[in-house]
């Protein structure tokens, strides 16, 4: 099958959609299938040879944060071509309802257009008042993906129809076959709990298990915390007592590989997240690693944990339960070991070979009986005023 | 002149409200594309599990009891009439889940000579159907939306075209184990 499939944001910049756009890809690749992605890049940046680039994404102020998004007639013009050359069978567009490459590619394609929704933003303004331009390009798509049932809830509350939820594909293997580093591994009477995330991002939720960490560290006072991410290290640790700053550890960004390790390695993870999550692929990758997970009872978060069976929830922003539960944990190896079980069998659903072939049984149902994609001729001026002589 | 100024600005006032109704037509017949596409997705997805659910009936690796319930629901799927189809299908959903409640059944399928491929080929069935729909369903929303807008219904844009339905059954997939052989590792 030709695939082609377009990631809306820049392709040197570290996302979810970016990861989740490439290990789909290599994924279809590696199945036999013709995959070309279309992506926002510098022209500088080194691609791989599946990415074709879209040009320089300009940063624009939208929604509250900056964008980089691309726009206007070269990236028209780029897409176009994209699709004349590419001859897809299924054209797979990501986050269609922002001002992007997407909605772009929406608007000047036909034929089979499955689509996938990833954030769950509230409406925007913007929205509402670009509805009636967008609606023609957002009915075009055959097929929708939601990543989760929230961001599913959130896309029919929002935009009506409906979608079918495909959760976002992790690499099992990957971690589960990870070596732990014995320098994160916890003793008897010495657990490591992992943190992974933006430091200085209040919504990853840091300050919270700060604010618990006390808390922890006088029940179990060898305790360690390991902290994986960018950011103000100095800050993150400014509200903590002095003599507790020593059980704190910063690793600063980490690769894939010593993030599948550290996983593999503490006795606890924790996501304190405190909003904006729609999936938690974070949570999924923990659990590959055979990490018990205490997480926020976020609605994302509380689907992808299984409603709780597969990793412990705790109420969103409440340092107190979050230092009870951490404490229990991490002097309960039973129900740690409980977990870790439950876990490992909870993530095959999220493994890439269930995931992929989720994604393949949508394209082949868009694709039975359609004609390939193709510029839509119609957006032309010319063809336009040629079909309104008629 | 006032007049001739008048007349061309009456001329490219035509000329728009054409051009908006060529293109609201336009989308429409796509629309109306998309749904004929996605019902003969459908069609072709709720065939394909009633095939294999007649084809497990009738292979002798179920009860007698199983056996005679799902080959009646397929049956019944595979002949019934455009007004009956709905409910037809729906029990079919309710007999495969029926039937396939004990995972033991599903282990006896896939145990049975070249029972492997049977079982991916139900499961990948059983799970397309409601994938399907939710396209068809969400299509014929989409052109009904359209369809019930002033222009569309003032100036007729839709033709002669039937005003689309909705297919309503009861898609719930019985829940089939994972193939263990195929696990993550597997790949």
């Amino acid at each position: 099958m030709r695939i082609g499939v377009v990631c809306p944001y820049s392709w040197d910049v570290p996302g979810g959609v970016q990861f989740h756009v490439r290990d789909l890809a290599e994924h279809l690749i590696r199945l036999g299938h013709e995959v070309s992605v279309l992506a926002p890049s510098d022209d500088e940046t080194p691609l791989p040879s599946y990415v074709v680039s879209a040009g320089r994404a300009v940063p624009v102020p939208y929604n509250g944060s900056v964008a980089r998004l691309n726009f206007g007639f070269l990236s028209a013009a780029r897409v176009r071509r994209w699709l004349h050359e590419g001859r897809f069978d299924v054209l797979h567009i990501h986050e269609p309802a922002t001002p992007s490459l997407s909605l772009l590619a929406c608007w000047a394609a036909q034929g089979p257009i499955v689509a996938t929704f990833h954030t769950s933003n509230p409406r925007s303004r913007a929205m509402i008042a670009a509805y009636p331009i967008l609606q023609p390009a957002l009915e075009k798509i055959s097929a929708r993906i939601a990543v989760s049932e929230y961001a599913r809830r959130t896309l029919v509350e929002h935009l009506g129809g409906d979608a079918v939820t495909i959760p976002n594909g992790v690499d099992v293997g990957f971690f589960s076959g990870a070596e732990p580093e014995p320098a994160w591994q916890g003793g008897p009477d010495a657990r490591t709990i992992g943190f992974i995330g933006r430091i200085d991002e209040p919504r990853k939720g840091l300050p919270v298990l700060m604010k618990a960490l006390p808390a922890i560290l006088e029940a179990a006072p060898g305790t360690r915390l390991l902290v994986a991410g960018r950011g103000d290290e100095q800050e993150a640790v400014a509200q903590l007592p002095a003599a507790m700053r020593g059980n704190v550890e910063f690793l600063g960004m980490v690769s894939d590989e010593d993030k599948a390790r550290l996983l593999r390695s503490v006795d606890l993870y924790v996501a304190p997240n405190t909003g904006g999550e729609s999936f938690g692929i974070i949570l999924v990758e923990a659990m590959s690693a055979g990490a018990p997970v205490l997480a926020a009872d976020l609605d994302a978060f509380e689907q992808v944990l299984d409603g709780g069976a597969a990793g412990e929830l705790f109420p969103v922003g409440r340092a107190d339960a979050l230092a009870d539960s951490a404490v229990r944990l991490l002097a309960d190896p039973a129900r740690r070991t409980g977990l870790r079980e439950r876990g490992s069998r909870h993530v095959r659903r999220f493994d890439w070979s269930t995931v992929g072939a989720d994604i393949l049984a949508v394209y082949e149902t868009v694709t039975d009986g359609a004609a390939s994609v193709a510029p839509d001729e119609r957006t032309g001026l010319r063809a336009r005023f040629g079909l309104a002589r008629d | 002149m006032p007049t001739l100024t008048t007349v061309i600005w009456i001329v490219v006032a035509l000329l728009l409200v054409g051009v908006y109704l060529s293109w609201t037509a336009g989308r429409l017949d796509r629309l109306h594309a998309r749904i004929d596409a996605a019902r003969a997705a459908l069609d072709a997805a709720l065939l394909r599990r009633a095939s294999i659910a007649q084809e497990l009936a009738t292979a002798g690796v179920l009860d007698p009891a199983a056996s005679m319930v799902l080959h009646q629901a397929a049956h019944g799927a595979r002949q019934a009439d455009q007004d009956q189809r709905e409910v037809a299908e729906s029990e079919l959903s309710q007999a495969l889940r029926a039937v396939f409640a004990e995972s033991a059944q599903f282990e006896a399928v896939r145990a049975a000579p070249g029972g492997r491929e049977t079982a991916a080929d139900l499961s990948a069935a059983v799970r397309r159907v409601p994938m399907a729909r939710r396209f068809h369903n969400d299509a014929v929303r989409a052109a009904r939306a359209l369809r019930r807008h002033r222009t569309v219904r003032w100036f007729r844009l839709a033709g002669h075209a039937p005003f689309p339905l909705a297919f309503e059954m009861d898609d719930e997939p019985p829940r089939l184990p994972a193939d263990p052989g195929r696990g993550p590792s597997a790949e």
